[in-house]
């Protein structure tokens, strides 16, 4: 499910930013902002990357695009396809489902009507099931964004996904 | 009430700012040490503390920092590893959200100790809001001559940074930390040569966890001996353990060590004993990876002695009767738990995070995976208990890396103490999707 996105370019404080981190590394070193630079792509077109844009990331890096694929494809948080407009990523690892993490999950799937790995049919939210994200005193949880919400409860997601639909309705 | 080394300014109001932190004695320690100290004394008060590395296996950190390599002409880098994703495990997260310059105070006395003038903090990217305060601090801690060029007139030079990774516990383990810094996928390197010898591109590197590098401010502050002084044995100082799972109090909690398990399970100023009054039903006292305790090897060894939370304590009894204090992830099971549940569950974590580089690891993990999957869903068969068995005991020790030791472990555990269970839900395909197992029985000695 290739898109084109026809204008990928960063906004101009975030190639300031980029700049800035870049200079965090020696001279000739600059691959070591790639994981950086990602996610502030994914957070600048849409929650993912398109071949597009890792190979604008390459080119602003000097590094060559297959680098970049093979970063994007091993680490989790990033997307190599299509998402929603909100990620939800729910943790489903053993401390969280020893507090009820799987039961809050079966609500979660069943308010979106889709499993873990999909995107409701209106493009809204994308559900993924992520492994431990370091809250486990505190599960029941998910992370949107860089946000954490925490110790859930069935009303508590029921509050946050109606916020989420009306904040981007 | 224990003594706190790391968290006993916790609650101070504004303590995560640079003003607050410096008023209640934040950053003397770097004064004292650049002022009055040669690095090499540093190191030196470090080995006499006992400190042993923080993020999970223990290693005394004076002993470590003192094989790195120092070549003329050539830098040396120290990493922080604030990777914090095994399962069971946010302890880091919470020194460095409440007390940024805590850990940024350690790095620099850490970096003067090793010779460094570039440091890194490596932080898992799911915490990139932490990252934000890690910045902060960062920049007031330069802004007020703490961090940059000649420092505090003494001469010493340093950058410091924080870097994020983008999901993958592998990148935990020191090598592929490395790797993922250089903006590379998370594979381990063959060792050796180890990251002493070459580490980051390619130069002699040291990695340290969050709070090992934090600890390092009192060790400085008080002095090596009188920290030693503090705990029990071989396990000197305090531990911040994260507790979770079913306990009325889920949280971060600093140590001495040596406190008794008991006391610290069931006391209300630590995890306030079982949820809702249920049992004890299992413990897996220091992170995902560490074997099972069943409830009655929790507060006790297997010779009846009283089991403390240190190093050696969580450990008597060998992988027999005991497990590991790790990187203090207290996780707690009551008696509505299902251990063959949990055990595919941290399977599948493990067959997740798998690099995929070994085959024993990467087949190994999807295999049992399956096998648990199977025997929690009614559709097991006897041989498939010594199946797993068997491909555990082909992972361990066969990896590049300890990845594939800490997916077996929890296996071979879960199978060495709850064997009755696993065979109850081969023999009770219908009744074990219904309900749960309950406790194990305690064996009775013979003497
Ligand atoms: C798979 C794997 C994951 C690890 N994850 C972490 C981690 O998240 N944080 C950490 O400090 N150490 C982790 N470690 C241990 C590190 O490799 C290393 O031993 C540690 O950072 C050294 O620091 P220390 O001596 O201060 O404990 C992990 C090891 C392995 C094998
Ligand atoms: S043991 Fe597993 S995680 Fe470690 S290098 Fe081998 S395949 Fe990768
Ligand atoms: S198990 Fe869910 S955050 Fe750790």
């Amino acid at each position: 499910m290739e898109e084109i996105q026809t204008k990928i370019e960063f906004k101009p404080e975030t190639l300031k930013e980029i700049d800035r981190i870049i200079k965090q590394f020696p001279e000739g070193k600059q691959k070591s902002a790639l994981l950086r630079v990602l996610h502030l792509a994914q957070h600048e077109f849409d929650n993912w990357l398109s071949v597009d844009v890792m190979d604008y990331v390459a080119r602003l890096l000097h590094i060559n695009p297959i680098e970049v694929y093979e970063v994007a494809t091993f680490y989790s948080m990033y997307n190599v396809e299509k998402v929603g407009k909100v990620v939800i990523e729910f943790c489903h690892t053993g401390p969280c489902c020893l507090v009820g993490a799987e039961k809050i999950l079966k609500h979660i799937e069943s308010s979106l009507n889709i499993k873990p790995g999909q995107t409701t049919e209106d493009g809204m939210f994308t559900l993924k099931a992520v492994e431990c994200l370091g809250a486990c005193g505190y599960g029941p949880m998910l992370q949107i964004g860089e946000t954490f919400y925490e110790n859930l409860t069935e009303e508590k997601v029921d509050t946050l996904l109606n916020d989420f639909r009306l904040k981007f309705n | 009430m224990g003594r706190k080394l790391l968290l006993d300014r916790i609650n101070i109001e504004g303590i995560k700012t640079y003003d607050v932190y410096r008023k209640s004695g934040g950053y003397d320690a770097v004064e004292k040490a650049l002022k009055k100290m040669t690095p090499d004394e540093v190191v030196e008060e470090v080995k006499k503390s006992g400190l042993r590395g923080r993020g999970g296996a223990g290693f005394p950190t004076g002993m470590k920092w003192s094989f790195i390599a120092k070549p003329e002409g050539v830098p040396r880098y120290l990493l922080c590893n604030a990777d914090e994703s095994e399962p069971g495990t946010f302890k880091d997260r919470y020194l460095m959200e409440h007390i940024p310059h805590l850990l940024i105070e350690g790095m620099i006395l850490s970096s003067y100790a090793l010779g460094c003038n570039k440091s890194f903090i490596y932080i898992r990217g799911e915490f990139m809001w932490i990252l934000h305060i890690l910045e902060k601090a960062i920049a007031e801690a330069y802004a007020n001559g703490w961090l940059g060029k000649n420092i505090k007139g003494s001469g010493f030079d340093l950058d410091l940074h924080v870097t994020p990774g983008a999901g993958a516990y592998i990148c935990g383990e020191e090598t592929a930390l490395i790797e993922s810094l250089e903006g590379k996928r998370g594979n381990p390197r063959i060792k050796p040569p180890f990251p002493a010898i070459k580490g980051l591109w390619q130069s002699p590197t040291v990695v340290n966890n969050v709070e090992t590098l934090s600890a390092v401010v009192p060790i400085i502050t008080m002095g090596g001996d009188t920290y030693a002084g503090i705990g029990i044995g071989r396990s000197t100082g305090t531990k911040l353990i994260s507790a979770c799972g079913n306990i009325s109090k889920p949280g971060v909690y600093e140590i001495e060590l040596g406190l008794s398990v008991e006391e610290f399970l069931y006391s209300d100023e630590y995890c306030g004993g079982i949820k809702d009054g249920k049992r004890l039903k299992a413990c897996v006292p220091g992170g995902s990876s560490v074997p099972i305790l069943p409830h009655f090897l929790v507060t006790k060894t297997a010779n009846g002695e009283q089991r403390l939370m240190s190093y050696e304590s969580l450990a008597d009894g060998g992988f027999a009767t005991g497990s590991m204090l790790g990187s203090g992830g207290f996780i707690v099971f009551d008696e509505d738990q299902c251990v063959v549940r949990n055990t595919w569950n941290f399977t599948r974590f493990y067959h997740h995070e798998s690099c995929g580089q070994c085959s024993p690891c990467r087949e190994g993990t999807g295999w049992m995976e399956k096998v648990l999957h199977r025997i929690e869903n009614g559709h097991g068969h006897m041989h498939d208990i010594d199946l797993l068995w068997d491909v555990q005991r082909k992972i361990e020790g066969n990896t590049i890396c300890p990845l594939g030791d800490a997916a077996a472990w929890p296996v071979a555990a879960a199978i060495r103490h709850f064997r009755e269970e696993f065979e109850w839900h081969i023999n009770e395909p219908k009744k074990c999707l219904e309900k749960n197992y309950g406790l194990v029985k305690e064996p009775v000695l013979t003497v």
